[in-house]
């Protein structure tokens, strides 16, 4: 077992360094850096003011070598000038030179400053993924014990009713993104004009205009329902057909089993057979599933953050994307990526604990 | 159900139509499609015994709505220029966001009368721009899902098959693509500084390669043994293929009748690019099943090559799968595509798709809903009928 | 337990007229019509008969678990009296488990891999009898020491995937046994096991039937297994119950002509390919829609009278003088039963040639990474140690033995799937033990062809019957244009008795004995000389056995070819084989003629093979040696002789030899080959395995 969490680390940390390359590749690309060192230096600069800017600020050398500076494995560059202003990657403004350290990338702790936000990449990746983290444990908490109680409830009995009707739901709900999703919630339970709300209104229901807010960017400092159900309810919705469907099928699969038919013949009761003899091998196949839609949720929350404005990680993305902040970009990716492989990980020795077929294989 | 529907002198031309009669209006816009869909469903019940799985598709009503619902816009995206009443391009007046129904303002002879799904903030006409915007996705997506699949199956049949090594390193590659969020992975693959960089001609270099190599193999593997009919097959591919090639890879076909643009080759290569990974996955567990079978081993036994036994022996043995998968991977592709066009990546801001349409119309979302709503409510159904014609055929496909 | 009131000497199960359907979209599939029988206190019933002749139905019948489209048409199933088939859900739970209880097929498939054993078994008292917990407990260790596992503290902490097959059966028994029912419906038990594994449960089944006074249904296709177990037996054909009475009395004195049929199509000690051969039976399997009118069987029946079999239903007639006999037949009466078949086609026997393959000490090693998680240490599996045989042309040479022998490797090496680690093989006069087939020249590949056993496997499901078969004449450069080849391949169908209309045909649309046709049509393709054929007919029904097996036999005789036989079914190969090679964990332990190898001295291990094979013939008399425990896993074979660990004879060599040492290989007499410790003497004094009554 240790073995096999070494190795899977060991490849995690391989992928993790290949992704975070390719990522730093593509942001460092020499169109993106003439765009920053027109935005940061001066939007006329001549093709030669922008060789020797960028040349300044350290990004000319190989993109390995940048990459190695970027993690901290290389000493990062020191420049100085013909006025003797000695002036390096690792060296502050009013730092001395001499008593800089020699290192200074993600290892050591130094992500960069981002040139939209004016803060460290840090700060804002903090405050950023902690407003994400209470949105994808809102939807967590949604969407996982809705769907698997629709997907048992599904597939335990193969073809009724029952089953017809919440397998319909679900594929209907799996076939709708959340930007699809976000805007029909949006107009029907938070526009003045349109659906509910002004049906509402005129009834004297709701004191305001509208039933549920339009954006969530109130929830940055104080999330209530009202202005959080929204962005929740969209991406758990397209989560929720997904994840349901995936129970459906491992549990009607399960149901089928020989050994479903043993406690049957031997006198369990239905609800038993449900709850003691299949349920536990039908949430094997569903929980790797789960935590393999971690990944996706991020796209779903960039989405619904985009959309309704909420000023978290998937927002953060949207505007260092747009903005030519490389910084930014790069600490968000390497977020981005050791998440998913964590998840991966999780779902990984997760299968293996509740399978003893492979634990004690 | 022709007195429902106004005819052009019948109605009052300066007051907006009632819902009724907007819906009237359009199913009458709509006539090529009703035409179309009765021919297909009359000759698909009738001879539905002699079509294999595509007629037993007409035995579950699941699958039946599902097909009717891919249908509609597929025969939508055909006949897109008889439906549409207005150039999805033009801007009519000055009014933005006229509401649905409303009349256009004076133009020019012979033009449509109304708004029938209203207009956008340029007063361009929402329903011809959801018509047109059919035929832009059912090009690119199942485009773009076929090349994926040829992608997938083409690295996904050795590695399931000769596993080892090779395994391991495709399996390698593939996980770190599938570790990239999707849409980082946009945000940095389509953008126009990597346009300029010419990454993606490189990689469409590359990925465009592929199919052009499995339909080599597979005849190779097949007609080996009678040199004759190889090299036509052969040769038949590798001539349409290259001449293809050179076109959509690096836009140089000295016929000019392959090409795409930029952007859109762009937006095509990072969508093959995300999807192949998964048809890999998916495709190498088939094979690990598939090969232990007898008839493989008997294939070995007569000492076929490894390529023939992966692409006629395992292969079409696979095709279930396959093909459910794929239905359920054209709808993927739809919504990545409308994702792409809802950040504004990739195509032009003007273009009719449906992802950039809800794009630009999020932003007055809550007081004029309809310019989003409307291709939102398209996309939805689209990806609907393909995700019940998959769970319609996957039924299907098991009862044999 | 249920205070039943109930009176010993009214039958505990009773079946009248039973008709069960399934209901597809399409139409009414009637499975079992018009099916009685009784099965008094303590009685064994056995219900033979070929798949798809619906003895699993009635079983899942009386248990009342059709599924979604079966249903009880008609008739009633009487268990103490009280009707199953108008019980309510409620009251038949409760019976279920308590009262009637069920073994299936496949043990593996019918534990809960989720759930410790200890779990599923105290389930069953603890429902019906409300018992405390450690109570239960209690008595679940004692059933599972009854049904001689050892250990059973550690096997009710176990999960089911870490027991071997044989245990995991037991335990399904034992979770049967938890609630000491009066009828147990034993489903197939023991097809899933090995030979010796199966003789082991069969041994438990019937003390276990006596030491509880349990009534048992035995569901079997095999007529040997029945003999060995059931007391009465019912034989089922195409839906309907066509005889049924005591053993003795439808072995000896059977009255339908479809039993007789039957009986004639197995190989029983004393048939011979030559002298004697099987009887197979003509036609096919009617399919549940297709059943003929009149009597099921009259289409392939010898005895069939136009105007008569095929005039309506024929109803089940008592059999005078005899212990609740009856058939089916409406000429039952007028048969004479003692009469010699006449299809009976006395065969030359084919002279044997020239050696075409010779193996000298080939050893197939395999490194195999340990462990689920991919690390720990790479083990060596010695899948073949030492191989050394000849085999001469027109000659069939036989390998048995039980899984993970080694005989599936052996092949590999041969056709070139694999290479050998060590040894030579000699195939005509070119030596290729480290070609791989990649690198064997069209003709040696096209020489040596195999038959697979798995006739659902075996063809392509997606390309039509002949396109399989020209595909491998393409491979093999035969023909010189599509046509030769498409004539070639008609000629081919003709060689193994299908319509040329079979070409066409895609694989599904065949029954199982037409595909293994085909595949040993493919087989034959490019005139192979040497056919490697693995278990060949033991995934088919008797009645089609027969006639693929000689339909292999006649090909031989014409081509001269060299048949290596796999199988371990030694009745077969007792029928069919010139010499046999008996293998037991990747080493040879005994190779003689048929005669030797069927005949004293044996190799222990044969003796208890030949043991454990039940033989559905009255007159033969069988010594019983059930070996206990499982065969040891390949990956860790015990140290010294591979058998030592279940032996009978390991206390007459002295010294623990057994233990230690590899025992060499004795040759006895004109080449009979034993590998083993035992001196000359105590192999001399064995006694024959199978002996005849005196008649």
């Amino acid at each position: 077992m240790l073995a096999f969490v070494i190795r899977r680390l060991g490849v995690m940390l391989v992928t993790a360094l290949v992704l975070t390359f390719v990522v730093f590749f593509l942001t460092n690309l020499p169109p993106n850096l003439e765009k920053l060192a027109r935005s940061e230096g001066s939007v006329r600069m001549t093709d030669a003011a922008v060789a020797s800017w960028l040349e300044e600020h350290g990004h000319n050398g190989s993109v390995f070598y940048r990459y190695a500076e970027w993690l901290g494995a290389a000493p990062g560059w020191v420049i100085t000038d013909e006025k003797g202003v000695t002036r390096g990657k690792c060296i502050g403004q009013r730092d001395d030179p001499a008593m800089a350290p020699k290192f200074c990338g993600v290892f050591q702790g130094n992500w960069g400053v981002s040139t939209v936000f004016k803060k460290t990449v840090l700060f804002s990746l903090g405050k950023s993924m902690a407003a994400t983290g209470w949105l994808m444990l809102a939807v967590m908490l949604v969407m996982v014990p809705v769907a698997l109680l629709i997907g048992v409830l599904a597939g335990m009995r193969e073809g009724s009713r029952t089953d017809r009707v919440l397998s319909t739901f679900s594929i209907a709900t799996s076939a709708t993104p959340e930007y699809v999703s976000g805007v029909i919630l949006v107009v029907l339970l938070a526009s003045p004009a349109t659906g509910l709300s002004p049906l509402l209104a005129e009834w004297g229901w709701i004191g305001s205009k509208t039933l549920f807010m339009g954006t969530a960017t109130s929830a940055m400092d104080n999330i209530t329902f009202w202005n959080f159900g929204l962005p929740v309810a969209t991406i758990a919705l397209y989560g929720v057909g997904y994840i349901a469907r995936m129970t459906r099928a491992s549990m009607t699969e399960v149901m089928t089993q020989q050994y479903i038919r043993t406690a049957r013949l031997k006198g369990v009761g239905f609800r038993q057979v449900v709850l003691r003899h299949a349920l536990r091998n039908a949430m094997i196949a569903p929980f790797t599933v789960i935590m393999l839609q971690f990944p996706y949720l991020l796209n779903g929350v960039v989405i619904v953050e985009t959309l309704f404005n909420y000023k978290g990680f998937g927002w953060m993305l949207v505007t260092a994307a747009g903005n030519n902040d490389i910084e930014m970009l790069l600490g968000a990716s390497v977020v981005a990526v050791i998440f998913v492989l964590v998840t991966q990980l999780i779902s990984d020795i997760g299968y293996v604990f509740l399978n003893p077929r492979i634990r004690l294989g | 159900m022709s007195s429902l529907i106004p005819e052009s002198g019948w109605a009052d031309m300066s007051e907006p139509l009632s819902w009724a009669a907007i819906f009237g209006l359009m199913a009458k816009q709509f006539w090529p499609v009703w035409v179309a869909l009765t021919v297909t469903f009359a000759l698909s019940f009738r001879f539905k015994r002699s079509l294999g799985l595509y007629g037993k598709l007409f035995d579950s009503p699941v699958a039946i709505v599902g097909f009717a619902l891919v249908m509609f816009w597929v025969f939508t995206a055909l006949f897109a220029n008889v439906i549409m009443t207005f150039d999805p391009l033009a801007q009519l007046g000055s009014v933005k966001n006229p509401l649905p129904g409303a009349v256009v303002p004076e133009g020019a002879e012979g033009q449509y009368k109304w708004f029938l799904l209203g207009g956008d903030h340029l007063a361009r006409d929402v329903f011809s721009r959801m018509v047109m915007g059919a035929r832009q996705v059912l090009i690119i997506a199942p485009a773009a899902t076929t090349f994926a699949f040829l992608v997938g199956i083409t690295l996904g049949l050795p590695a399931g098959y000769i596993g080892g090594r090779l395994d391991t390193g495709l399996s390698f590659l593939a996980n770190l693509v599938l570790a990239f969020p999707v849409i980082l992975l946009f945000y940095l693959l389509v953008t126009p500084e990597i346009r300029n960089t010419g990454i993606p001609v490189v990689l469409a270099a590359v990925l465009f390669l592929i199919p052009i190599a499995f339909f080599a193999i597979l005849f190779q593997s097949r007609f080996h043994t009678s040199p004759n009919k190889r090299n036509l097959y052969v040769g038949i591919t590798l001539v349409l293929g290259l001449w293809a090639y050179s076109g959509l890879a690096f836009n140089a076909d000295p016929l000019g009748v392959w090409g795409m643009d930029p952007n859109l080759l762009n937006v095509f290569v990072s969508v093959v690019f995300v999807n192949a990974p998964t048809v890999f996955r998916i495709v190498r567990g088939i094979v690990m099943d598939i090969k232990s079978r007898d008839y493989v081993a008997a294939g070995q036994t007569r000492g076929e090559k490894g390529w023939y036994i992966m692409l006629w022996e395992i292969l079409p043995n696979a095709r279930g799968p396959l093909i459910v998968d794929y239905c359920l991977r054209i709808g993927y592709t739809t919504i990545l595509l409308g994702t792409l066009g809802f950040f504004g990546l990739g195509v032009t801001p003007e273009s009719p798709d449906w992802g950039s349409t809800i794009n630009a119309g999020r932003k007055l979302l809550s007081m004029v809903p309809h310019p989003a709503v409307v291709p939102a409510l398209a996309l939805m159904s689209l990806v609907l009928g393909l995700n019940l014609l998959a769970d319609g055929l996957r039924e299907e496909s098991l009862k044999d | 337990m249920t205070n039943t009131i109930w009176d010993a000497s009214q039958p505990i199960l009773e079946i009248e007229n039973l008709s069960i359907s399934f209901f597809t979209r399409m139409r009414e599939i009637p499975a079992v019509m018009d099916f009685s029988c009784k099965v008094m206190a303590g009685e064994a019933m056995g219900l033979v008969g070929e798949s798809g002749c619906g003895k699993s139905t009635v079983a899942l019948g009386v248990m009342r678990d059709l599924g979604k489209n079966g249903q009880i048409v008609s008739g009633s199933i009487k268990f103490k009296g009280r009707d199953l088939v108008t019980m309510g859900e409620e009251e038949l739970r409760h019976l279920r488990g308590s009262e009637i209880a069920m073994i299936y097929q496949e043990p593996m498939a019918s534990l809960n891999p989720a759930m410790k054993i200890g779990a599923q078994l105290i389930e069953v008292p603890m429902i019906h009898q409300g018992m405390a917990r450690a109570e239960a407990w209690e008595l679940a260790r004692q059933i599972v020491a009854d049904v001689r596992l050892p250990d059973p503290d550690r096997i009710l902490n176990a999960f089911p995937h870490q027991l071997s097959g044989g245990q995991q059966q037991r335990i399904v028994i034992a979770m049967a046994l938890m609630s000491k029912p009066a009828l147990l419906i034993l489903d197939e038990p023991t097809t899933a096991l090995d030979v010796t594994v199966e003789a082991g449960i069969v041994d438990l089944v019937k003390d276990l039937g006596h030491k509880y006074g349990t009534s048992m249904l035995f569901i079997s296709h095999n007529l040997g297994l029945i003999m060995d177990v059931c007391d009465r037996l019912c034989v089922m054909y195409s839906g309907e119950a066509v005889e049924t009475g005591a053993v003795a009395q439808v072995f000896d004195d059977m009255r339908h002509p479809y039993t007789q049929a039957l009986f004639r199509s197995i190989p029983l000690p004393g048939a011979d390919k030559n002298a004697r051969p099987l009887i197979s039976i003509p036609g096919n399997f009617p399919l549940p829609h297709e059943r003929p009118k009149g009597c099921n069987f009259g289409p392939r029946c010898a005895y069939f009278q136009a105007g008569r079999c095929d005039a309506g239903d024929v109803a089940m007639a008592d059999v005078p003088h005899a212990d609740r006999h009856a058939s089916r037949c409406v000429k039952w009466d007028e048969i004479d039963w003692t009469a010699a078949p006449k299809a009976r086609v006395v065969k030359e026997k084919a002279p044997i040639g020239k050696v075409v393959l010779q193996m000298d000490d080939l050893k197939k090693y395999y490194a195999v990474s340990g462990g689920a998680f991919g690390g720990g240490h790479a083990k060596v599996v010695k899948a073949n140690e030492t191989l050394s045989f000849a085999a001469h042309e027109g000659e069939t040479l036989a390998i048995v033995g039980e899984s993970g022998c080694g005989k599936s490797t052996f092949a590999k090496v041969l056709m070139g799937l694999e290479t050998a680690t060590s040894g030579t093989i000699m195939l005509f006069d070119e030596q290729v033990q480290s070609t791989p087939i990649q690198k064997r020249s069209v003709d040696t590949v096209s020489s040596v062809q195999m038959v697979f056993q798995n006739p659902f496997d075996t063809l392509n499901p997606s390309m039509s019957v002949g396109r399989q078969i020209i595909r491998a004449l393409e491979v093999f450069h035969i023909g010189t244009s599509d046509a030769e080849r498409n004539d070639r391949m008609l000629e081919l169908l003709d060689l193994v008795k299908l319509p040329r209309a079979f070409a066409e045909r895609m694989p599904r649309q065949l029954s199982g004995g037409q595909k293994q046709r085909v595949g040993i049509a493919r087989a034959f393709a490019g005139g192979a000389k040497v056919v490697v054929a693995d278990e060949p007919v033991s995934a088919l029904d008797v009645s089609v056995q027969a006639a693929v097996t000689d339909l292999l036999m006649d090909i031989q005789r014409q081509n001269k070819t060299t048949l290596l036989f796999i199988s371990h079914d030694l009745s077969i190969v007792r029928y069919l084989s010139d010499r046999v090679l008996v293998m037991y964990l990747g080493h040879v332990v005994e190779m003689g003629s048929t005669d030797q190898v069927f005949q004293p001295p044996y190799h222990p291990y044969t003796e208890a093979l030949l043991s454990a094979v039940p033989v559905a013939d009255t007159k033969v008399i069988r010594k019983r040696i059930v070996l206990e425990g499982d065969i040891p896993s390949a990956m860790n074979p015990p140290p010294g002789c591979p058998f030592q660990t279940r032996c009978r004879w390991k206390s007459q060599v002295a010294g623990g030899l057994c233990d230690s040492q590899m025992p060499p290989v004795q040759t006895l007499t004109d080449g009979h080959q034993i590998k083993c410790h035992l001196g000359a003497d105590v192999l001399a004094q064995m006694e024959p395995v199978i002996t005849f009554a005196a008649e």
